[in-house]
């Protein structure tokens, strides 16, 4: 996790908000160095995390994991960390006889499905375990990303019910929290896109949106942050705050800075 | 909160009670707040919701986005008991299959509420409209909408006026296209849309009654903690965005070589000063009327040494 990130978020894995949906976007970069904050993030605050990786493969996010300083192929073992690995197991959906129905069974079916399979796997994966061994914390879901679903065939409703569902069981119910990662198309028309990031923008407590600079690419500031918390709990104010901040990558941690005060230009 | 409270509360009339008010309202009773992102619209609805069971009617809330607690939450015990929540957010879409779920999802409830019984005022908040467009064809849930709106205009068997039927939708308006908002616009009789600036939220009221002009107008407005509405005369000074509170904001003026502040006396000084072209009556009377004792300019000239005092003009010879 970056602590720089911690920081500007207020929060720290010891003291956590519970029961919320963050909302990840990015527009004209690659806003992934969010999704491994997080994982890291929850596996450090000793959460059973459910982690629904469409886009790499399980290698690579534990690549970047060791980086951060979190083991998930340790995690999986000791049961910690439930990975679908996409990649892997969308084969498997044609070649091996499932009894029941496998959580990416849409890409069989010839008509826009849903992802009453998916939820029911997730729901599996972090119902809570009775007999009350290892004492983790809340349950987390972890989702990169959602917009590869509408790809694949998927309608934004049929994102957007699955969202729904995960939010009342793990949000709700568990009481724990579920991250997203959904991609803004930005210029091009995307109408399915735009509907499913703009009902998650309303459904979520946090959005943090990772943007390229208007001007370009620039190699000692990768990109602007802009954090969005919504539906303050503590008082009904129509405003919700926002921060925008830039930032640069570097190796092990990603540096935060105020708009136009990056190190390189001081 | 009475209805005849000061001119203050005159917006809060056209607010809600526009579409609350027995007396004013014509058959079509529904109102829309249609709210964005940035500013959200769920305390807005809650706080109309309260102000309707505050007048004794009963609330149906069809809850498809938020769970009961997140609704309930800010209202008193009093109210609560006004609230009939319909929970749609558990298992919309019957997946647990347990038979739980409320049959016919929300579109059977909505239904429902149109061969109620009971002869009150009702109230019915629909969080959210969104949810059901998304959902639901547009054409059946407009179709419906009309229905439940409707009623009051159709009595029941034995002769009797069933009461007034008011229904609150709240809107995400970028999820839509202008076709369906178009159709629940001409449905409802008050669109609300929120906005804001600098920190202070504001509401654009279209109100169209019938045999009325439309009225469009906007207020500015808050929601206190216990969801009653504060309505403000414009965006307050105080909401001013303030700089980055990591870094504190710097006075220029602090380490200057030179000195811009002026003493009490040389400002009294700047203050006396009569600008040139300032024409009080004494200065017009001088330049009009030159004393003649009043020397014209003077030249002062002091010869250098290599000067040509030559008083030739050197033009002279010039055949001009």
């Amino acid at each position: 996790m970056f602590l720089e990130l911690n920081n500007l978020l207020n929060t720290t894995p010891e003291r956590a908000e519970q029961g919320k949906l963050t909302l990840l976007c990015d527009a004209k970069t690659d806003g992934s160095f969010l999704v491994h904050h997080f994982l890291s993030f929850y596996l450090k605050a000793n959460c059973k995390v459910c982690f629904v990786a469409l886009i790499q493969s399980f290698s690579h996010y534990n690549i970047v994991g060791q980086k951060l300083g979190v083991n998930l192929t340790m995690a999986r073992e000791r049961g910690q960390l439930v990975f679908l690995e996409g990649l892997k197991s969308a084969v498997d959906v044609f070649f091996q006889a499932q009894e029941k129905p496998h959580p990416l069974q849409f890409l069989r079916e010839a008509n826009a499905g849903n992802l009453k399979p998916l939820f029911e796997f997730v729901r599996e994966a972090l119902k809570p375990v009775d007999s009350g061994e290892a004492g983790w914390t809340y349950p987390v879901l972890l989702v990169d990303d959602l917009s590869v679903l509408l790809s694949l065939g998927l309608g934004a409703v049929a994102v957007l019910d699955f969202i729904h569902y995960c939010r009342a069981t793990v949000c709700w119910e568990l009481k724990g929290n579920v991250v997203v990662l959904v991609h803004d198309s930005g210029d091009v028309e995307d109408e399915e896109n735009d509907i499913l990031l703009n009902g998650l923008s309303h459904q979520s407590h946090l959005i943090l949106r990772a943007e390229g600079l208007a001007t370009g690419f620039c190699r000692d500031v990768h990109g602007q942050l802009r954090i969005l918390w919504r539906r303050p709990l503590q008082s009904t104010s129509q405003r919700d705050q926002s921060l925008t901040y830039q930032y640069k990558i570097q190796d092990r941690s990603v540096s935060f800075f105020a708009k136009g005060m990056s190190p390189a230009v001081l | 909160m009475t209805l005849s409270e000061g001119a203050r509360l005159e917006m809060l009339d056209s607010l809600h009670w526009g579409v609350l008010d027995l007396a004013k309202c014509g058959d079509r009773d529904g109102l829309s707040i249609r709210h964005s992102v940035e500013w959200e619209g769920r305390s807005l609805l809650k706080a109309l919701v309260k102000k309707s069971a505050l007048c004794g009617e009963q609330v149906h809330i069809l809850g498809c986005e938020v769970s009961e607690e997140e609704f309930r939450e800010g209202f008193d015990s009093d109210i609560n008991n006004r609230l009939v929540y319909h929970d749609f957010f558990r298992d919309p879409l019957n997946w647990s299959e347990t038979g739980e779920a409320l049959p016919g999802g929300p579109l059977g409830a909505l239904r429902a509420m149109c061969k109620r019984t009971d002869l009150g005022p009702v109230t019915i908040a629909l969080d959210s409209l969104s949810w059901l467009l998304l959902h639901l064809p547009c054409a059946t849930l407009c179709q419906t909408l009309h229905a439940v709106s409707h009623q009051d205009s159709c009595p029941l068997g034995d002769g009797s006026p069933v009461g007034k039927v008011h229904v609150l939708g709240l809107l995400h308006e970028e999820l839509h296209g202008p076709g369906p908002m178009g159709a629940l616009s001409s449905l409802a009789q008050t669109e609300v849309t929120l906005g804001g600036t600098m920190g202070q939220a504001s509401a654009r009221i279209l109100c169209r009654r019938p045999r009325q002009h439309p009225t469009d107008q906007t207020q500015w407005f808050s929601i206190l903690p216990d969801f009653s509405l504060d309505l403000q005369a414009g965006p307050s000074i105080e909401s001013q965005p303030h700089s980055d509170p990591h870094i504190p904001p710097v006075d220029p003026t602090a380490h200057l070589t030179f000195n811009l502040h002026l003493s009490k006396k040389e400002r009294e000084a700047r203050d006396s000063l009569t600008l040139p072209f300032q024409f009080s009556s004494e200065k017009q009377e001088a330049l009009l009327r030159p004393r003649p004792s009043q020397a014209t300019s003077h030249i002062f000239y002091e010869p250098d040494a290599y000067d040509d005092l030559d008083q030739e003009d050197p033009d002279d010879d010039l055949d001009v």
